[in-house]
């Protein structure tokens, strides 16, 4: 049976991050994912925002949390090379009534922590942000929220844990724990048992039925949450920052946000599913958004969209364990009460990406806390180097770059401009992309106005060429989403 | 250093436009032609076109995609058109240079006296019809699966339903049937089919697919792979209704829901641009309002018939050749041509006056609904009637055409504007 010291459920952004910082000690870490890929889960559709943390109720966890989170990401970005941009963000009011909304928001935030918060006068907000409602009666500006490549996030902080020795299994789903007098001694999972005295629960939104494996917290329950969203074609609609409408007791609304790609995207939708896996898009939620972000931007135009996805957030009924603040919802991120060697990071919803550098570090101490001998390696390498991006380089370093390895010279996606190289690297990466959907989250592939009507197909091609597979092998995202089922009767006539 | 070279025009596109235009500039005496393509062979959408149907106008015969092109092709090789294959034009300026990239050379930039813009279009993906539902592995465009299935020999599917009527996803229909696949139905949310007629009775009648008119996709399932669709009627307002929802298992969806003219290059010229075509303006030169870049095929708006792109690729070869010889005077002033009521757009969108002697011109046009009755298409202008040509009928699937007649020529030098409608013929 495979050994380790510390197995952590779930490769989204918590389970990945906190490998990474686990990376640095003396430990044998496995990381179990369901999916072919990390960050499959709610981690692979979000809004892609690290909060400045004036929307979370003071007092709780996810409070503390965000504030944490949000100061920790400059020196991550630093570290793990992905895109990182402290743009700040606007909560934009219409009307007297949520004007007077802002002071509370503002005030909040200043009990959270929040550095440098404003409010700004109608005249300053129209002047920053030219189309926004003209009826706006003022805007409360963070200038410490920012924006982020969540996919490379996730990607980022896993290759870099693998690279210090993190190991990683894909298509691996968690069954049960394996348990003698309240101490946890393994796993077991659908590909065998694992052997291992510490577990951390980072399932995203399956946290609670791991939660309930161990048999604690059964009155916990994750109860999914879709958000919709709609890319624009940032040939119609760019807008060079993050703009939210004021916030209800259904949330923080529906916003517009630039991102790291250059792409304006207006969402999400708030709506509780019952299924774990339901990401379907809707006429509904669309009519939805129209509805919305019209508030905020009158010309807002659905015909501009190019994509739309969903994604399901992580929400639970938690108790704040802070006995004077009274909020349901809150994060779990502690010691399992009754095992030992189970650390739990449960209802993981937003700020969940913002916190979860502070998750991890919340981690680390509670398995310290409960008895992990933690040694620093002597050796640790805490940086991780992005790979060549075509579209932002220069000719001439692009030329350099292709003398190298022609195949960046070959661009595959048009719209995006992204060549066979960037592919082929990363099918070949530490954490390797082998699935359309994992090239396209890595290298952008696939994202622009024709949605992969030229390149799908010459990414399947390389795709196969590269892991020496048959075509009929290829997928979208795991067995089961294969493109091709046979070949024709005359197998062609071209190739 | 970027290496640069020299061509007196290049053309961006080996498509029938691209190569129509690069053998009419070369037969009219431009001395250095090259071809770029992103493709690995000359032809472009020709090439997964394996159904006959081409070529009757501008040949007599009835020739396949790939035959057609070959035409051109081999025209283009005789008369030492140069071609850089699977290569990616970056970038197209409006003083003729042209930045691309490929495996071989990387980048280069190519400097030349005029351009043919002939990119073809794309087709309207899923997200810009707003299709609710999952998104799994299955949902094709027509034209992904045209591909797959004639160029690479790979059968996307075994049990698809089509959305759209557009005539691309009628040949699949016809063509996975062949290869026996079941189609299960065509579907089409418009009251009136969107391709051309003759396309519905050789693809669908003649294989037993129904064609549903009035029907859309609602809803898309499967997590993994796509396993059912939920298909309802709309009513005249294209309002779903509930009640007539029908699911339907199956494991593809092809898209054939529209093609969008492949204007990105043209756009970051900065020339303008039409909003109803998406394609540049252009006059019936096939210039655009940048001086010696012009623009064949459906980069301008979407044919319906590869003959006429060829027409048209041929007059944009002509005109840009008399460009770089200096025979095209710069500034002259163009007629502006305006569709009105039910005629959705009209290209050209200009006349160029001083032309009008030199060669037949042509206004091709769409409506935006089906007249099954005679019509009588109208120009006018502040000179009163110019012309009217009376049709049997028309509808938005088959684009009109229409020659200007000769006697018109002296009218239209005279008018300020030239104004089309389209008036039921009593």
């Amino acid at each position: 049976m495979d050994s380790y010291d510390v197995v952590i459920i779930g490769a989204g952004v918590v389970g990945c991050l906190t490998a990474r910082f686990l990376s640095r000690y003396q430990l044998r870490i496995l990381v179990i994912e369901k999916e072919s890929d990390v960050g499959a889960g709610t981690s692979s559709a979000n809004s892609a925002l690290i909060h400045a943390g004036y929307d979370p109720v003071p007092g709780t966890l996810k409070a503390a949390m965000n504030v944490r989170g949000n100061s920790m990401w400059d020196d991550l970005a630093g570290e793990l090379d992905f895109d990182f941009e402290r743009c700040g963000d606007y909560v934009a009011a219409i009307g007297d009534e949520e004007f007077q909304k802002l002071f509370v928001l503002k005030k909040q935030g200043e009990q959270n922590g929040v550095p440098g918060l404003k409010i700004l006068s109608p005249d300053e907000i129209r002047k920053r942000i030219p189309n926004i409602n003209h009826d706006v009666s003022g805007a409360l500006y963070a200038p410490t929220a920012g924006i982020c490549d969540t996919f490379a996030v996730t990607i980022a902080a896993a290759e870099n844990a693998q690279a210090n020795g993190v190991v990683f299994k894909f298509n691996t789903c968690f069954e049960s724990f394996l348990m003698e007098n309240h101490q946890i001694f393994g796993i077991r999972t659908d590909q065998g048992d694992i052997c291992c005295k510490w577990v951390i629960n980072a399932a995203g939104l399956y946290a609670d039925e791991v939660m309930h494996m161990a048999g604690s917290h059964p009155e916990f329950q994750i109860h999914p949450r879709r958000g919709e969203y709609c890319v624009f074609d940032p040939a119609c609609f760019q807008l060079d920052t993050v703009l939210f409408p004021v916030p209800s007791e259904k949330g923080k609304g529906v916003l517009f946000f630039k991102t790291t790609h250059g792409n304006t995207i207006v969402g999400p939708t708030s709506e509780f599913i019952d299924s774990k896996d339901d990401k379907a898009v809707s006429i509904q939620g669309l009519q939805y958004l129209e509805e919305q972000m019209k508030k905020i931007i009158p010309a807002a135009d659905l015909r501009w969209t190019i994509a739309s996805f969903a994604g399901l957030r992580a929400s639970g009924n938690a108790v704040c364990k802070n006995r004077d603040v009274d909020y349901t919802g809150d994060f779990i991120v502690e010691a399992d009460d009754s095992i030992k060697g189970l650390i739990h990071c449960a209802g993981i919803e937003s700020p969940g990406l913002t916190a979860s550098p502070a998750i991890a570090e919340r981690v680390l101490q509670l398995l310290r806390d409960s008895g992990l001998v933690m040694i620093e390696k002597p050796v640790w390498n805490p940086f991780r180097k992005r790979r060549p991006c075509f579209r932002r380089l220069t000719n001439e370093e692009r030329n350099q770059l292709i003398a190298k390895d022609p195949r960046y010279g070959r661009i595959v996606c048009r719209c995006e401009m992204v060549t066979e190289g960037e592919i082929v690297a990363e099918i070949h990466a530490p954490i390797a992309a082998r699935t359309y959907d994992s090239i396209k989250r890595r290298t952008w592939c696939g994202t622009g106005r024709c949605q992969g009507g030229f390149d799908l197909i010459r990414v399947v091609d390389i795709l196969a060429r590269e892991l020496n597979l048959s075509l009929e092998k290829i997928n979208k995202k795991g067995v089961g989403s294969e493109f091709i089922v046979s070949e024709t009767k005359n197998q062609g006539s071209g190739k | 250093m970027i290496p640069i070279h020299d061509y007196d025009l290049i053309v961006v596109g080996s498509g029938p436009a691209g190569l129509a235009a690069a053998v009419s500039a070369k037969k009219n005496g431009v001395d250095s032609v090259l071809i770029i393509d992103r493709d690995v062979e000359p032809g472009g959408i020709l090439l997964q076109c394996v159904h006959s149907g081409f070529g009757l106008e501008t040949f007599g015969e009835d020739l396949p995609g790939p035959s057609y092109a070959q035409r051109y092709i081999q025209d283009a090789e005789l008369l030492h058109i140069d071609f850089l294959m699977d290569t990616m034009v970056l970038d197209v300026t409006k003083d003729f240079s042209v930045t691309v990239s490929n495996e071989k050379f990387g980048i280069q930039i190519f400097l030349a006296k005029a351009i043919v813009l002939a990119m073809g279009c794309r087709e309207r993906s899923r997200a810009q019809i707003h299709l609710s539902g999952t998104r799994p592995a299955g949902v094709f465009t027509a034209g992904t699966a045209q591909r797959w299935v004639n160029v690479e020999g790979l059968m996307p599917g075994k049990n698809f339903v089509i959305l759209g009527s557009g005539d691309i996803g009628m040949i699949m229909a016809r063509r996975l049937t062949l290869e026996g696949a079941h189609v299960n139905r065509v579907v089409e949310i418009m009251p009136y089919l969107n391709g051309l007629s003759r396309n519905y009775v050789q693809c669908l009648q003649d294989y037993d697919i129904p064609l549903f008119l009035n029907h859309t996709i609602n809803n898309i399932y499967g997590k993994k792979r796509v396993e059912a669709v939920e298909i309802v009627r709309v009513d005249q307002n294209r309002k779903v209704q509930p009640e007539t929802a029908e699911i339907i298992p199956c494991d593809t969806v092809l898209l054939s829901v529209g093609l969008i003219p492949e204007n990105e290059l043209t756009r970051k010229i900065g020339v303008a641009m039409d909003p109803i075509t998406g394609g540049a303006m252009t006059d019936n030169c096939f210039e655009t309002s940048s001086p010696g870049i012009f623009v064949a095929g459906n980069v301008v708006h979407v044919y319906d018939l590869v003959d006429y792109v060829t027409h048209d690729g041929t007059i944009a070869g002509e005109q840009a050749a008399r460009f770089i010889q200096g025979h095209r005077k710069i500034h002259q002033k163009r007629i502006p041509v305006i569709a009105e009521d039910s005629l959705r757009y009209v290209v050209p969108q200009k006349i160029c006056p001083e032309t009008l002697q030199e060669a037949e011109i042509q206004l091709f046009m769409r409506v935006s609904f089906p007249m099954e009755y005679p019509v009588q298409i109208r120009a006018y202008s502040d000179q009163g009637d110019i012309f009217r040509k009376t049709l049997p009928y028309v509808r938005p699937g088959e684009m009109v055409s229409i020659q200007i007649p000769k006697t018109a020529h002296d009218l239209i030098q005279a008018s300020d504007a030239i104004r089309l409608q389209i008036l039921r013929k009593e």
